[in-house]
């Protein structure tokens, strides 16, 4: 089954949309996924205020969901999904795949902060650019995401991947501050550059930063020089340097950082 | 205070220990919100009948020692947002929303309370410079009475009188600051060890002076249960003794326990005496806090293990100790006390998040989150432990069932510990379940005790309201008590204690809480909030200590950030104040 929504126009207070889930949508006829309920602010609305639906049955056991437009300033699109799939043909809001177990999520544009926290699987991919928190912990947590993987095409801000024990985040771009902050598993790779704080406080799993860091933290010690490290399925061409750490927060940290040489 | 509520509850199953009532099938009947003995023809024509037949029936569910309003309770909150994150509650025509699992805010606090067939709970630690604070919280907490301990362990004023040997002045302070600051009873938390922790040290047993004022543990403990007797308390000493949470500290806890022995219990509350089968004042003259947290054996966390069995074996000796047991429920708990040494030993242990404060002259405190889990060992044999001490103790007037929320687990969870110690099957399930510490370093798995719903009302209403002075009106159902009511749908006729979840869901959910002749909440829903009472105690004391005591305190104000002025709490803080009055002086009383 495939369902498409059609922005009706621009949203003014942002909409929270944890209805928009392949889970939510499966089984359901036109009529009811235009009768879900969504918040704006303090006010429930259907979903139909804010989009047109068109059903169609493709023949196959799959749920997806294409949206066609800006969906900006809707949040939590495909929160806590389990499987089937989300395109979204434009950007979407903040909290785009949080807590997403399985299926498949994909952005064209650009997604808001928070896109996959504390995701434990599946696959979430975003063509564009991404906000703060990508894959991370909620404030407070120290456990970010857990499995699966996330893929950025363009760049990311802070603390992306702060608190992942599993799974990995690739970013074709640049990321800023505090990237991998509290990483204990799972790897993340930035093919541009970082700022500073990359790899704080993190006790295992694996950074790699092809571009520059801009400071790196000061509790990393070198660990040896690499070429062409392997990372499970994620290539890595060049002499790498690696660094453990960080010994600013543990006492036997196991975190490497891997830093190209350039 | 509420409508006249007029209440005929009949043919349930009545268990009432303070009355010695085991599950007789009987009618109960509630007048203008308070317990009778019967109602008049006219009367019973309007009353509000609850069929309660084949159910049980109890008194509201009492809570004595719980952190649920105050400064820390408040830092717990704002240092996790992850626990809200998850735990929500949604408003409904009557109620506020809400969230929080392990600090929940103070309206789902409420409402979670009396959906589970609680009616009171006290705070189980109120610093007096925090007590606006605790009284602010208290007064936004809906349907429950409440009342809160004064914090006064590690005071520098009573430290200084106990070091002069001026017991009478150690009084008259103690007494003005429960009128003062509107506290119930007196808390001691790591006595004179909380003073040290302000130079990062702690006391390491209980005739080691302390920093500066150079008081033993043993002597604020023997001072502060003089003073509560003297002053004719309804509660006793309420102790959270020394050396908490470490390996082997079941001696301490122990020999703490015998320091107040040789006193005479004196609760001299002036209050309506109702007409209880047994004593419903106090016979104990401590009472100790979380026995879970100390009662470990072992010398290292390597050989770590429970000390239940040897502190049961003093308390079964003794009549003078009550305990609340501090279970550990497994999950997430936030760890939170005034004893800021212990808070430090857990956050080097964990690596977590950690608050800590210094409150002035007066005390301190931490707060910590914490995952009990099931793999760890330590966790395993606390979970051991918690139920060790409410099992091993064959008397169940000196126990009490508390979590020591949120420190051993949260509140909802009591269900879960009234089934394990109602079910030996459902032990030997989690133990199963769990790290094989839990029946290897402990006696657990060779107790066959499986407690009675008698003593389910025993440890949950009777007991905790007896001991700490309330039982006059709260923990029975004879006439004179308030209409606080409880019923389960659970029939005692076919109670299976091999069938643990469904004592499980019975206490979570009861069929009805009833306060004060209304229904509140009806199978986990809330139908009506009213607002609770505020009990707190004004002893008083010869006129000339007062003056003498009152110079001291007022020329070592200056060394206060607040001003004399700010320091009380005012009666208009307190929804439905509600004083207990002892050793009224006779000029008060005709002045009124």
């Amino acid at each position: 089954m495939e369902t498409t929504l059609i922005p009706r126009g621009r949203i003014g207070i942002m909409v929270e949309a944890e209805a928009i889930s392949p889970d939510v949508f499966q089984g359901l006829g036109i009529g009811e996924i235009e009768e879900l309920e969504v918040w704006q602010g303090p006010e429930r609305h259907p979903l139909a205020e804010f989009f047109d639906v068109e059903v169609r049955a493709d023949g196959s056991g799959e749920t997806r969901i294409v949206i066609e437009g800006d969906v900006s300033r809707v949040k939590r699109i495909g929160q806590s999904m389990k499987s089937g799939s989300i395109e979204v043909h434009g950007s979407a809001g903040m909290h785009t795949g949080t807590g997403m177990s399985g299926g498949k999520i994909t952005v064209e544009g650009d997604v808001g902060s928070w896109a996959g926290m504390e995701m434990s699987g599946g696959l979430l991919t975003v063509l564009g650019d991404a906000g703060d928190h990508v894959g991370s912990a909620y404030r407070g947590s120290w456990q970010g995401m857990t499995n699966g993987r996330i893929v950025i095409d363009g760049n990311a801000k802070s603390q992306l991947g702060g608190g992942i024990t599993g799974g990995e985040i690739i970013v074709g771009g640049c990321v800023e501050n505090f990237c991998a902050i509290r990483q204990s598993g799972g790897t993340i790779v930035v093919r541009g550059s970082a700022f500073r704080g990359a790899g704080a406080e993190m006790s295992g799993g694996t950074l790699a930063v092809e571009g520059k860091v801009e400071q790196i933290s000061p509790g990393f010690l070198p660990a040896g020089q690499e070429e062409n490290p392997k990372l499970a399925d994620i290539e890595l061409i060049g002499r790498f340097e690696r660094l453990t750490g960080d010994y600013a927060a543990f006492k036997n940290p196991k975190g490497s950082l891997l830093l190209k040489e350039v | 205070m509420t409508r006249s509520a007029n209440m005929i509850i009949k043919n349930g199953y009545v268990f009432d220990p303070l009355n010695d009532l085991d599950g007789e099938v009987m009618d109960l009947f509630i007048r203008d919100g308070r317990v009778v003995g019967d109602l008049q023809a006219g009367e019973r024509r309007n009353a509000k009948v609850i069929d309660a037949s084949g159910k049980t029936v109890m008194p509201g569910g009492v809570d004595s020692h719980a952190h649920v309003a105050g400064a820390k309770v408040n830092a717990g909150r704002l240092m996790r947002p992850e626990d809200h994150y998850r735990s929500v509650r949604e408003k409904t025509r009557l109620t506020h929303s809400g969230s929080g699992y392990t600090i929940p805010s103070v309206y789902k606090q409420g409402y979670d309370y009396a959906a589970m067939g609680y009616t009171t709970v006290f705070e189980a630690a109120m610093p007096p410079l925090e007590a606006r604070h605790t009284h602010e919280e208290m007064r936004a907490t809906p349907i429950l009475d409440m009342g809160a301990y004064l914090v006064l362990g590690n005071n520098w004023f009573i430290m200084r009188y106990l070091k002069e040997g001026d017991i009478e002045k150690a009084a008259a302070y103690a007494a003005w600051m429960l009128r003062t600051t509107k506290g119930y009873g007196i808390k001691c938390v790591n006595p004179a060890g909380v003073e040290n922790w302000g130079w990062a040290k702690n006391v390491a047993g209980l005739d080691e002076p302390n920093i500066h004022f150079e008081v033993t543990p043993r002597e604020v403990i023997r001072g502060l249960a003089e003073v509560n007797e003297m002053l004719g308390l309804p509660m006793s000493l309420h102790l959270h003794a020394n050396n908490l949470g470490h390996p082997g500290n079941w001696e301490t806890t122990r020999d703490s326990l015998t320091i107040p022995s040789g006193l005479a219990p004196a609760n001299r509350s002036e209050v309506d005496e109702p007409e209880t089968k047994l004593d419903c004042r106090r016979r104990q003259t401590v009472y100790l806090a979380h026995a879970q947290f100390n009662a470990y054996g072992g010398t290292s966390w390597r050989d770590f293990c429970s000390g239940a069995p040897e502190l049961a074996r003093y308390l079964n000796q003794t009549e003078d100790v009550v305990i609340d047991s501090g279970s550990v429920p497994f999950g997430p708990a936030t760890t939170m006390t005034g004893d800021g040494p212990a808070q430090h030993d857990l956050y080097v242990i964990t690596g977590q998040k950690w608050s800590n404060t210094d409150v002035e002259m007066e005390c301190g405190s931490g707060v910590l989150p914490f995952l009990y889990l099931k793999t760890s060992p330590v966790h395993s044999v606390q979970w051991a432990v918690g139920l060790e001490v409410l099992l091993l103790i064959d008397d169940p007037w000196k126990t009490i069932m508390t979590t020591d929320h949120p420190n051993g687990g949260v509140f909802t969870r009591y269900p879960d510990l009234i089934a394990w110690l109602m079910s030996k099957r459902a032990r030997d399930e989690t133990a199963r379940e769990c790290h094989k510490w839990a029946y290897d370093r402990s006696s657990l798995g060779g107790v066959d005790r499986e407690i009675s719903l008698y003593e389910v009302a025993v440890i949950t209403r009777a007991n905790p309201a007896r001991t700490i002075g309330i039982a006059h009106r709260k923990g029975h159902l004879g006439p004179g008590a308030d209409g606080d009511v409880t019923i389960y749908d659970l029939d005692p006729a076919s109670l299976d204690s091999d069938d643990p979840s469904s004592i499980r869901s019975a206490f979570g959910r009861p069929e009805y809480t009833v306060k004060d002749g209304r229904i509140v909440a009806r199978r986990g829903e809330i139908v009506a909030v009213p607002e609770g009472r505020r009990f707190y105690t004004t002893p008083y004391v010869d006129e000339d200590q007062e003056l003498e005591m009152m110079a001291d305190v007022k020329e070592w104000f200056k060394y206060y950030t607040v001003g004399f002025a700010n320091y009380p709490v005012p009666e208009r803080y307190l929804k439905n104040p509600t004083p207990i009055a002892i050793n009224r002086p006779l000029e008060a009383v005709v002045r009124r």
